[in-house]
């Protein structure tokens, strides 16, 4: 038979990988055929990244085999894994930004000894990037390139080192929409050639474009599947366990009176250059005003200002018609700004710290958690408790630190926090990014709450479904500026794609309208 | 005065200058190239001390100065290769680490001194007989200029040489490359399956056998003796001169030149009996480097993963 006479490119026979007591990967086999697209489809913690970790000899598996065209191999370390032909493009790029495209390329290869020899190197990336149509200049630093064409280097680096199976973590996570269609086109042609492709995603558009799509959950793989015999629908429910509402529902709603008010607004980030370059926008009451860009265009240092973390260097920012430009955290508090920041951990949470604090973090001077100078226990365990409640966060009790609870249950204990002490306003930085469906879910129904309740909020994600979803209207920001803003049912993704990747131009013709800026 | 006396004060001070610049020099390069593979060792004076130490036990009990040569270059290794351990393989914080690598270096050479000062007997401690300076034939008989450059020991010679072979080396080969690409993200050699401790630990023995040098200068060619603590800080200018030169060989000698001139000035300031408290001018150097590290805002070459343990996650 066929088969017989072709193994499959790569075959993985009960892999497990423990870390102490945490089982990441548990007995999972799967394979990849030459020339095809598999994607392993999960949910964040399912064990995706472990496991090509696994495959790539980062991570030794405890138990399992791997079989490389029919023949057994073992990976100690990516060393083995690159002489097989494996290659890998890491969620987050391994590259030495101060270095050129093509230092990055030959980097750890000694085709000519010690000697540099770049010039050979050279000719041979530029055949590859001919042969891909891969637009890259070889001298240019890493710094000085866009997140997308550095994804670009990183396929490179390793077609340089020979890959003829490429495993992508979440490829596109950085990506604008046309870029990340662009990405399929050439991946489509690699595949073409007899390269097979490993992709790591949670993103359901980009998964149906795949041949097959292994299912994780919990570090097993639930089932394997043909695309072409699925929808997302049934691929979600694969993942989740349960059947999940994809979209929020947004009800229509007049929005009210202007609640935050932003003019001229120029903001350094901490490299001392204008990350936030003049903005301007209003937020009305009963409004969800929505930053569409790709993250790294000025969202954190605008949300970071608004919310007095960092000082503005010019322009104004008015509540409820009042200047409060160059006020401190405390007071934008105060005057009733909940303020959701994209690394929790980093910006929203002590891990060292129980639960309960963490539910009044900031709030101690409040009179109902503080008696004076003293904190009130009693209070504080009430209020922890009836916040584990009501938003169902799964925690041993208010003592547990929070660095032991999950992602998606850390961002609840954020909520509860800033929707109790948020009074008109909610500024939310990527409140979803790294959770799971169901909390991404949830999350959602929060915000749309606060908006019934009359709350301006201003909400910035990577994913441009929650954004057309939830938003009222999109304000498009590239490179620290508003490109343009845009009520969410008269603009479409396309659009929003260029608009992303600065090309006003193009976004103008894609619908025959000059765009217009409406503040 | 006449113009011959005052050229033979400028010759002598120039001259005074490159000598002092020798162990910087090494010292500093040593340092860089460890820096540049991520690892911020802060113990280079306590290496260079027990070096002296090393050379100065060794030369006097086996006779011979390259015996106490080799004694030195061998010490500053396994002190390094002592950071190497804790650093690398067992990631412990690098400042603290290199911090107690000098308070060990400075109280086990004054132990081991006073240890020997008993078997010497009082009042009549040993000298070796250092290296001479080595005159290059033709070039030293240029005037003024042949006086100062050419008329050298060995050691500044190859302290200057280093210089130029660091930066071909860093900024030349595949190996340098790999070296800078350590201290900005080890991942990325890591991930293509090169062994980050094996090159930090080739990176910490360079650093060794540079710091090694470093002491052996002090004992077997600007002086004759040890003398405890008599690196001076020599090891903490090291890498203030890395700051300063921002990890680039050829701006690192310029600044060790600079220091190198305020060191020897100041002896000269001290020999021709200026109106300077002496105290003020020997810690000239000192006030300049502390001024120099206020002012200096570009760190833009800082590796950016200097002083960061490297793990696999």
């Amino acid at each position: 038979m066929n088969a017989v006479a072709n193994p499959p490119h790569l075959r993985v026979e009960g892999l497990t990988k423990t870390f102490g007591p945490v089982i990441a990967n548990s007995d999972v086999s799967f394979q990849v055929e030459r020339g095809e697209i598999l994607c392993l489809l999960g949910e964040n913690g399912a064990g995706k990244s472990t496991l090509s970790s696994c495959l790539y000899g980062f991570y030794q598996a405890d138990k399992g085999r791997i079989f490389y065209e029919g023949k057994e191999v073992e990976f100690h370390s990516p060393r083995d894994a690159i002489a097989c032909g494996i290659g890998m493009v890491h969620q987050h790029f391994v590259l030495v930004t101060p270095m050129s495209v093509i230092e990055n390329i030959v980097l750890g290869t000694h085709e000519h000894g010690w000697a540099l020899g770049v010039e050979e190197a050279e000719r041979r990336v530029r055949d590859l990037c001919g042969r891909y149509d891969i637009d890259l200049d070889l001298d240019a630093k890493i710094w000085q390139l866009s997140v997308g064409e550095q994804q670009w280097v990183e396929i490179v680096k390793a077609l340089y080192l020979g890959a003829e199976l490429l495993i992508l973590d979440e490829p596109t996570a950085v990506l604008t929409p046309q870029e990340s269609d662009k990405l399929f086109r050439i991946i489509r042609r690699m595949t073409g050639d007899g390269l097979s492709i490993i992709m790591i995603s949670h993103k359901l558009n980009e998964v149906m474009q795949s041949d097959h799509v292994a299912v994780l959950r919990r570090g097993k793989i639930v089932d394997t599947v043909r695309t072409a015999d699925v929808t997302k629908e049934d691929l979600t429910s694969m993942m989740v366990g349960r059947p999940v509402m994809l979209q929020a529902e947004r009800e229509d709603m007049e929005p009210g009176e202007t609640i935050l008010e932003v003019a001229g607004l120029r903001v350094r980030n901490d490299k001392d250059q204008h990350a936030v370059k003049g903005m301007s926008f209003k937020v009305h009451a009963h409004e969800i005003l929505g930053i569409a860009g790709v993250s790294g265009n000025g969202q954190n240092e605008l949300f970071e200002a608004l919310m007095g973390v960092r000082d503005t260097d010019s322009g104004q920012i008015w509540l409820h018609g009042e200047d409060v430009t160059h006020q401190n955290p405390r007071q934008m508090v105060e005057h009733g700004i909940g303020y959701i920041p994209d690394d929790r951990f980093r910006a929203g949470l002590v891990g060292s710290f129980s639960v309960a604090e963490n539910t009044i973090l900031g709030l101690q001077k409040n009179p109902r958690f503080s008696d004076g100078p003293l904190l009130n226990f009693r209070r504080i365990l009430n209020f922890a408790n009836e916040a584990i409640k009501r938003f169902g966060i799964v925690t041993p009790g208010p003592h547990a630190r929070t660095d032991t609870l999950s992602g998606g249950n850390a961002q609840k204990i954020i909520l509860a926090r800033e929707f109790w002490s948020a009074s008109c306003c909610i500024l939310a930085n990527q409140p979803t990014r790294g959770l799971d469906v169901g909390v991404i879910e949830y999350v959602h129904q929060m915000l749309l709450e606060k908006r019934r309740d009359g709350f301006a909020i201003v909400l910035a994600s990577e994913e441009l479904e929650d954004i057309l979803a939830l938003s009222d209207r999109i304000a498009v920001v590239f490179k620290g500026e508003i490109m343009g803003v845009f009520r969410s049912d008269e603009v479409d993704i396309q659009k929003l794609g260029l608009l992303m990747a600065g090309q006003r131009d193009a976004a103008a013709q894609s619908d025959g309208k000059p765009y217009v800026k409406v503040v | 005065m006449s113009d011959l006396f005052q050229q033979t004060i400028l010759v002598s001070m120039f001259a005074a200058m490159l000598r002092i610049a020798a162990p910087l020099m090494l010292a500093s390069i040593g340092e860089l190239v460890v820096q540049r593979s991520g690892i911020w060792f802060l113990g280079v004076e306590g290496s260079m001390l027990m070096s002296a130490f090393a050379a100065y036990t060794a030369a006097l009990s086996s006779g011979s100065m390259y015996v106490g040569l080799l004694a030195a270059v061998l010490t500053g290794i396994a002190v390094h290769l002592s950071m190497a351990i804790a650093a690398v393989t067992f990631k412990i914080n690098q400042f603290v680490t290199g911090l107690g690598i000098n308070l060990l270096a400075s109280g086990l050479t004054l132990f081991l001194y006073r240890e020997s000062l008993k078997s010497y007997g009082s009042g009549n401690i040993p000298t070796v007989d250092p290296f001479e300076t080595v005159a290059i034939p033709g070039l030293s008989r240029i005037p003024v200029l042949g006086e100062i450059l050419f008329d050298q020991h060995l050691f500044t010679y190859f302290a200057f040489l280093m210089v130029f072979v660091a930066w071909y080396f860093l900024y030349r080969t595949r190996y340098g490359l790999e070296l800078r690409s350590l201290g900005e993200n080890p991942k990325a050699l890591d991930t293509k399956g090169l062994s980050v401790s094996r090159r930090q630990y080739a990176a910490l023995a360079f650093g060794g056998f540079m710091a090694g040098l470093a002491g052996a200068v002090l004992v077997l060619a600007l002086t004759d003796r040890f003398v405890p603590g008599m690196t001076g800080g020599r090891g903490w200018l090291a890498i203030v001169i890395i700051i300063a030169g921002n990890w680039k060989p050829v701006p690192i000698m310029l600044a060790v030149l600079v220091f190198a001139f305020l060191e020897a000035f100041q002896l000269q300031a001290q020999g021709v009996g200026l109106q300077i408290p002496y105290q003020l001018l020997l810690a000239l150097p000192y006030i300049v480097a502390i001024i120099a590290m206020m002012g200096i805002r570009v760190r833009s070459e800082q590796p950016a993963h200097l002083g960061v343990p490297y793990h696999r996650e």
